[in-house]
Order: structure tokens, then sequence, then C-alpha cells
């Protein structure tokens, strides 16, 4: 009975196989033809489009439509307002993960336990609860329409999953490398600094890429904090004013999305264990 | 010379808790100090909020001026009676209740289908599967209006595959508006709960597959008897985590239906957007909408802590 089984797992072909690869293939299509689409409207005329609209080769390579969003639609400016963005805000959450997952999974303190409650509590907190006193923090602080405004505001709250993969890391390091250190007449943040903070690299690489994502794709917050000043935008409200200004503008929608999109989905595709391994984490943490 | 021993050794023993209570001084001054950016950023962002949405959810207030007129709990009677507030309370748990089954059970399934070392391709179906979940949900909500539309490729599919006659203004149309969301929805989260399920899948010994084998169960047996009260664990989680994202639903819907037509897609969410940060109906109102997206929150929070409670509960019974 047992080679049976074993025999049936070895022979490439069988039935089943073939129906399970036509499904998962049926199934990939449908999940990537938007995004096809998308980039082969932003390559096609107007004029092409209307007459072509649903095929997925462009009838020649035009970059018209990313020249016109670019120069004239404002995109040079999202497109950099959302890579500094993006990188300060994952810089800040870096810092500030890392250094509290390193106490929490090190150290037993007066008022961890309270500490870890208060972050952990934040999973279930929306940002709609919170978004209209956040808007009048950044307002008091005249930062209304900043990059450095929104910046602030994405690194703030509780980055549960960092703090779980962060701390869950450096409680397993074993405790010699700390005493050596310490032998060594390091004090607790040069232990940190010399002796710890290397060690954490992989981590670093999993929160750097899911948070950089996370910041380049949000929206509520940018959309709260920069829709009045079209100088701070980023690109996700960029593209959202411009659908609301050129509704049947399909083509440079399209360019528009796809200035949006590719980076991220070339940053996931090479890094990409590091984001699935991430993720993965939330549900073992 | 016995007392003199001992007041030596009290006293050593003194100097020894000194200095333990030194070490441990400072060790709570160092972990406080790696803690007080966190901190800082927390209160300032999650914690101040919290509370002052409390006092402004008191308050007649535009939000452009600097502070608004107190009027005590006046809102929360105005929102008791506000219909279209509560059409989007239920739509928030009709999407919720909608969309967290589906969005399990099919990633579910693709996992388990994808939870074979020997298949080929795997990467690349995963891989597949998980681009629209890093693809900005604002940017694939606009997209997904052409998408949708009369003129787009799910109408050009089905009326070239003859299963419709005629177009659907799918988005358009209060009959459809919701299922389709729905599908949007899975379609963009899928990856996410199928790699949660992945991750739990890994639990599942090769050993417990052979002595199902063994057993002649076929695959759909094999994951109803083993599998399945494996995974049982991580499927709490994965619940809490959908049912809480789920709720949190903003971007698609804002830039897919802007909550429409007719309402028909509104959740508390884009209510408290338009309510306070949107001139469409005349001059915001951020108290009142302070009100309706606090009694939201703690909703949810108490959803998070029931649901918390019950995952707790079941593996206890286990």
């Amino acid at each position: 009975m047992t080679s049976v089984t074993i025999g049936k797992k070895n022979r490439g072909f069988s039935i089943g196989r073939i129906l399970t690869h036509i499904l998962l293939i049926g199934v990939g299509v449908c999940w990537i033809y938007p995004f096809l689409w998308m980039i082969a409207s932003s390559f096609k005329t107007n004029e092409e489009f209307w007459a072509n609209r649903l095929s997925l080769i462009p009838a020649s390579v035009n970059f018209d439509n990313f020249v016109r969003l670019w120069s004239k639609g404002n995109f040079d400016l999202y497109f950099l307002n959302t890579v500094i963005v993006t990188f300060f805000t994952v810089l800040l959450v870096l810092i500030m993960t890392n250094m509290t997952g390193y106490v929490l999974g090190r150290y037993e303190f007066t008022g961890k336990k309270f500490i870890k409650g208060l972050f952990l509590a934040s999973i279930c907190i929306p940002l709609v609860a919170t978004i209209i006193p956040v808007y009048q923090v950044i307002r008091a602080m005249n930062l209304v329409g900043t990059r450095l405004g929104l910046i602030l505001s994405s690194a703030g709250g509780g980055h549960v999953i960092f703090l779980l993969l962060f701390s869950s890391y450096y409680m397993q390091i074993p405790n010699d490398l700390e005493e050596a250190a310490t032998l060594d007449g390091c004090n607790f943040f040069r232990t940190y600094l010399n002796v710890m903070l290397p060690v954490s690299m992989p981590i670093c690489t999993t929160v750097v890429i899911m948070e950089s994502i996370w910041t380049w794709n949000s929206f509520l917050l940018p959309l709260v904090l920069t829709m009045s000043n079209p100088a701070s935008r980023t690109l996700a409200v960029g593209l959202y004013s411009f659908r609301g200004e050129n509704i049947v503008d399909w083509t440079g929608i399209a360019a528009g999305g796809a200035i949006s999109v590719i980076p991220i989905i070339i940053l996931f595709i090479f890094m990409q264990k590091y984001f699935i391994n991430g993720v993965a984490g939330a549900v073992k943490g | 010379m016995e007392t003199n021993r001992g007041a030596i050794a009290a006293g050593l023993s003194d100097a020894a808790i000194r200095l333990r209570k030194k070490k441990k001084r400072q060790l709570n001054l160092w972990c406080w100090s790696f803690l007080s950016v966190s901190l800082f950023f927390y209160i300032l962002f999650m914690g101040w909020p919290i509370v002052s949405s409390i006092y402004y959810s008191m308050l007649k207030w535009s939000g452009l001026t600097k502070s608004g007129t107190f009027i005590g709990l006046k809102n929360y009677q105005n929102l008791f009676r506000d219909t279209v507030y509560w059409n989007a309370f239920a739509d928030s748990f009709k999407y919720t209740a909608i969309a967290v089954p589906s969005l399990l059970l099919i990633s579910l399934f693709l996992a388990y289908l994808l939870n074979d070392e020997h298949m080929r391709a795997r990467n690349v179906y995963r891989t597949t599967y998980f681009i629209p979940v890093i693809t900005t949900t604002s940017v694939v909500g606009i997209v997904m209006i052409f998408i949708w539309s009369v003129q787009g490729p799910i109408n050009g599919a089905l009326v070239g595959l003859g299963i419709l006659g005629t177009p659907i203004n799918f988005l358009g149309n209060g009959g459809t508006v919701f299922r389709t969301l729905i599908a949007v929805s899975v379609w963009k989260d899928c990856g996410t709960y199928m790699i949660y399920w992945l991750a739990g899948l890994q639990s599942v010994g090769r050993d417990q597959y052979e002595a199902a084998a063994i057993d002649g169960a076929g695959r759909w047996k094999t994951f109803l008897r083993v599998v399945f009260p494996q995974v049982l664990p991580t499927a709490g989680v994965i619940t809490i985590l959908c049912t809480i994202n789920a709720l949190k639903i903003f971007d698609l819907i804002k830039t897919m239906t802007n909550g429409g037509p007719f309402y028909k897609t509104d959740v508390v969410a884009t209510w408290v957007y338009r309510t306070a940060f949107s001139s469409e109906l005349g001059m915001p109102r951020m108290g009142y909408s302070s009100a309706g997206a606090l009694l939201f929150g703690l909703v949810v929070i108490m959803i998070g802590l029931i649901l918390n409670l019950i995952k707790t509960w079941l593996q206890k019974a286990q």
C-alpha cells in the first residue's frame, strides 16, 4: 500500500495534477490580468485604447502617457514625495521597533507587561478611529500639507508585527555574546550597538521591506494630510486626484498606476523571501 | 565574635542588595530610555488621539476653527437617529461577514493545493497570487473601475462567452456592487491569508499525510480528518486578523465606489472621511464625525477582545 502511494507521488503526471495546474494557471491569469491590462494601456494612444480596450499588447510602445504625467501631471513630484516619505518613515520605524523589540525580548524591567499590552492593543484600533485627532495633532504642529507631517504620523502607531519579530529574535540570541561584550567593558548601549544590532540584520531587512511596501501604499493618512497641497501628495493620493480631474483619461490613469505600482512589484519580486517570512511570522508570533 | 560576623554578613548582604537595586535601577533606566522614542510616537499618534477624540466627540465643531462649542452628548443623540451612519455601520459588518469566510476558504483552498513540495512552479504560483497584496490598494481601486465597467474586460469576457446577453454595470448597479466589492477584496487580499495558511499547514508532519494515505483516505478526507484539526489553532489567529482587517476597509471602497451607488457600499470609514474632511455635504463636521468614529472604534476593540477570549478558551479546551 505504501509503495503504491510513493510510486504515485514520484510519477510526474497524473490527471489530478494536471487539473490542479490548469486550475492554478487559470487563477493566476485572473490574478495578474489587471496589471497586464494597466501596463498595456499605459503604452496605448487614446485612439488605440478606445479601438482596442482589452488587448494586452499595445500596437507600439509609446511613452507619451508617461511623459505627459511626469512633466505636466506632477507625477515627478508625487514620485519624489513618495520616495522621501517612505525612506524616512521606514528609517524611523526601524530604529524605534528595533530598540523597543530589543528591550522587550531580552530584559525584565519594571512595567514591561504594561508596555507589551499597550502596544499589542493597537492591533484592534482602526486608523479611522484616530484619524481626526491625528490630523489635529499635525495641524497644531503646522505640518498639514508637508512631507514631514506625513512622515511623523506614519511612523506613529503600534507596529505590532515588527515588535514581535524583533523581540522573539532577540530573545533567542544566546547570552554569551552579551556577557563577552560586558566583560569587554561595553555598557548597555554599546552592547546593543556593537553586538546585538548587527546580529539583527535579517529581521531589519524584513522590517524595511514590509514597512516600505506599506508606507508606499498607504492612502488614508496621506489623503487626509496631503490632499490640500499638491506639492506634498504621494503617488497614491496623486493618482486619486488625477482620476478626479480626468475621469475618462484611462491611458493616463493606467500610466500613473504603472508608475505607482511597478517599483513596488520589482522590490517585492527580488525581496519576496523577506516579505513572506515577515507575513508568516505574524501568525506564528 | 558571633554577632560581629553576623553584622559583617548582614552589612555585606546589605551592600549586595543595594548593588542589585542599583543595577535594577540602571537597567530600568536603560530599558525605558530605549522605549522612549517609540512611546512618544505611540502616545502622540495613538494614545492622545483616543483620549482627545472622546472630547472632540462632544463638540459642535467644523474642525476648521480653533475650537468648537461643547454640547455634551448631543452628537451621540443625533448619531443614534442618523440612518446614513447606521447604514454605514451595518455595511461594515455585512462586508466583514461575507468577505472573511470567502477570503479564508478560498485562501485555504489555494494554500492546500500549493502545500506540496513536489509541485512544479510552486513558487511562481505563490508569487503571482501575492502580487495584488503588495500593490497600492487605492491604485487597484481606480483600475478596477474600468475592469468592471460596461466597456471593461469582465463584461467583455462574459458577453463573449455568451454568459451575459448585455453588459452589466457592476459598480453602478445597486444589485451587483456589493458582490463585486467582495470579489475584488478576495482577489486583493487572498495572498496574505494563503501565506498564513501555508505557515499553519507546515505544522502537519509528512508522516501524518502518509498515515492517512495508508488508511486509504483521499485528498479531501485527509484534509478534513488530519489537516483541518491541526491547523485549527492557527485558524483562530487568522480569523481574528482577517476580521479586524475587514472592519478597517477604506482605501478600496473610497477609490472604487466612494460608498455608492446610493450608499450601497458606504462603510464607517468612508462615512467618517466624508463627514470630517470633505465638503461634499456642506461644512465638515469633525465633532460629529469623531463621535461616529469613536463608537465604531470601541465596537471593533470589543470584537477583537471577544474573539481573543474565544480563541484562548478554544485552545484551552483542546
